[in-house]
This record gives structure tokens, C-alpha cells and sequence, in this order.
């Protein structure tokens, strides 16, 4: 080997242990690096207790009630529910059957009492038309799907 | 000039990426590509700003705000890029020794720093509105503020010796090490739940995107690169002008520029 492939086999070869160890730490960190702690994951008691952290999923339709400030909803993840409530000011994006972030604390009676909430919006983008059309096309194919099962 | 260019043609038979390598021979044509990238980017940026606020439509979810992403999503990928493009000169600076891409490195670390700060600076102004928070310690947040103190810390120690090449082969193990953070930026929002949404461009089905918005974003997105290559280009171009000062090649050029100031 020439001294500039031993070089270049020296760099890679460090750069290789240093990405595997980065690699290795991220695996174990895995618990931990969670933003949020869904609503099957804290079914399964994996959220801590007692202690502040934040709950993730989808707001649940129909199930924001208003009184004032005050605001209870339900976040799913599609298999499991949680109660929340909220009393404050929601930011904008905060609409039923899109993403959310709350942060609180769970209590003893199962109801999550959040003193942060954050809207988690998708990554698609599009002009409101379309974004009817194809909600008018979801509500086709579910007629269909109803008609085709009776 | 002509002089040195003849000889490293002779030495590595002609090719013309070899000849480039040398920074006599790199200098005019880094003018070259300078002035070419400039006027791209004037017209790339008009047109892409003309796109994205004008002709783009209103986002269904998001209303107008939604447009910070023709700003925001190239600058975030130009910083990552940039620094891909840093460790990549590093890498071939340790292993050849080659002068030039070291400089190469040190002149793309202020572009791609400036690139982290808009994205992070647009991000902040844009998740106000929508998540309701400037910031969030989430993955892809907290590692793209990893990225702007890989770039500092970057020309922090290179700038800290007063032997140049020193400077050059310490930052360049930055460069290098710290180009791990790129794809755990990238895929962040894929590997851990986040705040922050997934990629919309490059993903499985296609782009979740309108087509006119892609267009915009991707115009803007060119628009970027080329500024970045102009103004790498133009840095590169002093970093020679101050290592090379006392080379003979040099002496025409100082002198040039002596005149234009002059007149």
C-alpha cells in the first residue's frame, strides 16, 4: 500500500468506528429520544408517572368540547384513547382529526391534564379545492364501501 | 501562469479535473463560475419568488403562512448539503494533501452557516403559527442546532492556529466527523416521533405536494444552490488571493486589482 491508500484506509476506518458508536448509542437512546409517548404506548403503561411528558396522536372527530377557556378533547392513535384537558389559548392549526402535541401530566382518574398544547400538521400540501375534492372523494368511496356491504 | 498550468498538465496527462486542483490554475476559472452562478441566481430567485408567492395557491391547512417553505426548506437543505460538500473536500485534503481543498472547505463553512441560520431563523417564524412554538427540543430540531455549532466550531478551529495547515487538518476532522449529523437530521422526523413533519418531496408514493408549490420550491431551491456555488466561488477566490500572495502567478493578478481599485 502507498502511503496516501493507508491514509485514506486510516480516515474511512476511523469514521467507520465513529459512525457504528453514533449508531450504537442512538439504538440505545431509542426510549428516550421520543418526543412524545402515544396513546398505545402510555395503554401499556410505558409513560412515566406522575411526572410531566408530552402525549402525541390524533385529535379524535367530534370530541372538543368548549366551555370558555376551558377545552377537553380525546387524542387517539387509531387503537387506543386518551382524555385530555386544556385551558387556554389552542394555536391555529388545532382541528379535529389532525396531529397534536400536548404537554402535561397524567392523573389519577386517566384524564391528561395538559398545560402546553402544540398542532402537529402533515407533510402534504395542497390548494384548498383539492383539499375538498379529495375529501368529497373519501365520502364517494365510504357511500360506496356502505352500499356495497348492505 | 501559463507556465504552471503547462506543468501540471505534463504531470498528470492532461487531464483537466487534475489541473484544476491547483490553484493557479483554479482561480480564473472559479471567476468564471462565480459570475455564471450570480446571474443564475438573480434570474432562478425572481422567478422562483415570482412562483411562490404569486402564482402558488393557498395551503388547504396552513392559509398563507405556509409560504416560508420556499425559503425555509432550501435553505435547510443547502445546509445540509454545504456541509456533505465540506466533509467531502476535507476528506480529499487529508488524503491527498491537495492545498486547494482545504480552501474549498474553508470557503463553503460561512454559506453553510448562514444556510443553518435562515432555515433555523424561518422554522422558528414559521412554527409560531402553526405548532403554536418558536422551538421545541424535538429530534430534527435539536439536531439541525447541532448542525449551525458543527459550522461554528468548524471555523472556530480553523481560524485558532496561526499555522494555516494545522488549522486546515484539525477542522477538517470536524468536517468530517460531524457529517454523521447530516442523514440523522434528514431522517429525524422518520425515526422518532417529532414535532416536526416527515419529508414531503422525497418520499415513497411521490411528493405530497401540489405540483405548482414543488415547482416553486424546487426554482428556489436552484436558486439557492447557485448562490451558494457564487458566493463559495468568490470566498475561495480570497482565500487564494491571501495563502498565494507571494506566489509568482499571483503577482499579475494583485497587480490587475491594484489598477481597477486605482482608476
Amino acid at each position: 500500500m502507498t502511503v496516501k491508500q493507508k491514509r485514506l484506509a486510516l480516515i474511512l476506518g476511523a469514521l467507520a468506528v465513529i459512525a457504528a458508536a453514533v449508531a450504537l448509542v442512538l439504538t440505545a437512546f431509542k426510549q428516550n429520544l421520543v418526543f412524545f409517548f402515544t396513546p398505545s404506548q402510555i395503554a401499556a403503561k410505558e409513560a412515566p408517572v406522575g411526572r410531566t411528558f408530552r402525549l402525541g396522536g390524533m385529535v379524535e372527530t367530534g370530541s372538543i368540547k368548549r366551555d370558555g377557556v376551558n377545552v377537553s378533547f380525546r387524542v387517539t392513535d387509531t387503537a387506543q384513547v386518551v382524555a385530555v384537558t386544556y385551558s387556554g389559548i389552542l394555536p391555529d392549526l388545532f382541528r379535529e382529526g389532525k396531529g397534536v402535541v400536548a404537554q402535561g401530566a397524567l392523573g389519577e382518574d386517566g384524564v391528561f391534564r395538559a398545560k402546553e398544547v402544540l398542532a402537529k400538521h402533515d407533510e402534504n400540501y395542497m390548494p384548498p379545492e383539492a383539499a375538498s375534492a379529495m375529501e368529497k372523494a373519501q365520502k364517494a368511496r365510504d357511500m360506496a364501501a356502505k352500499t356495497l356491504k348492505q | 501562469m501559463a507556465r504552471t498550468e503547462q506543468q501540471s498538465t505534463e504531470r498528470y496527462g492532461g487531464r483537466w479535473f487534475w489541473r484544476y486542483a491547483s490553484p493557479a490554475a483554479f482561480f480564473p476559472l472559479a471567476g468564471r463560475i462565480e459570475r455564471l452562478c450570480w446571474a443564475v441566481a438573480a434570474v432562478l430567485g425572481v422567478l422562483g419568488l415570482y412562483l411562490g408567492l404569486f402564482r402558488a395557491p393557498v395551503d388547504a391547512q396552513q392559509g398563507e403562512v405556509y409560504r416560508v417553505i420556499f425559503i425555509h426548506v432550501p435553505a435547510a437543505w443547502m445546509a445540509m448539503i454545504i456541509y456533505l460538500a465540506m466533509a467531502f473536500w476535507s476528506l480529499l485534503g487529508l488524503w491527498l494533501g491537495t492545498r486547494l481543498s482545504f480552501m474549498m472547505s474553508r470557503a463553503l463553512a460561512p454559506t453553510g452557516a448562514l444556510m443553518t441560520l435562515i432555515a433555523l431563523w424561518t422554522g422558528a417564524f414559521w412554527g409560531r403559527p402553526t405548532w403554536g412554538t418558536y422551538w421545541v427540543w424535538d429530534a430534527k430540531l435539536t439536531s439541525f442546532l447541532i448542525l449551525f455549532f458543527l459550522y461554528v466550531g468548524y471555523i472556530a478551529l480553523a481560524e485558532a492556529f496561526d499555522d494555516v495547515r494545522k488549522g486546515d487538518r484539525a477542522s477538517a476532522l470536524i468536517a468530517l466527523v460531524g457529517a454523521i449529523n447530516v442523514p440523522i437530521i434528514y431522517f429525524a422526523a422518520v425515526w422518532w416521533n417529532s414535532l416536526h413533519q416527515g419529508p414531503s418531496v422525497v418520499k415513497q408514493g411521490g411528493p405530497s405536494i401540489a405540483p405548482i408549490m414543488l415547482w416553486a420550491m424546487l426554482t428556489m431551491t436552484f436558486a439557492f444552490w447557485a448562490w451558494c456555488i457564487a458566493a463559495a466561488m468568490h470566498r475561495v477566490r480570497s482565500v487564494i488571493i491571501e495563502r498565494e500572495r507571494n506566489a509568482v502567478w499571483m503577482k499579475p493578478v494583485v497587480r490587475g486589482q491594484a489598477e481597477r481599485e486605482r482608476t
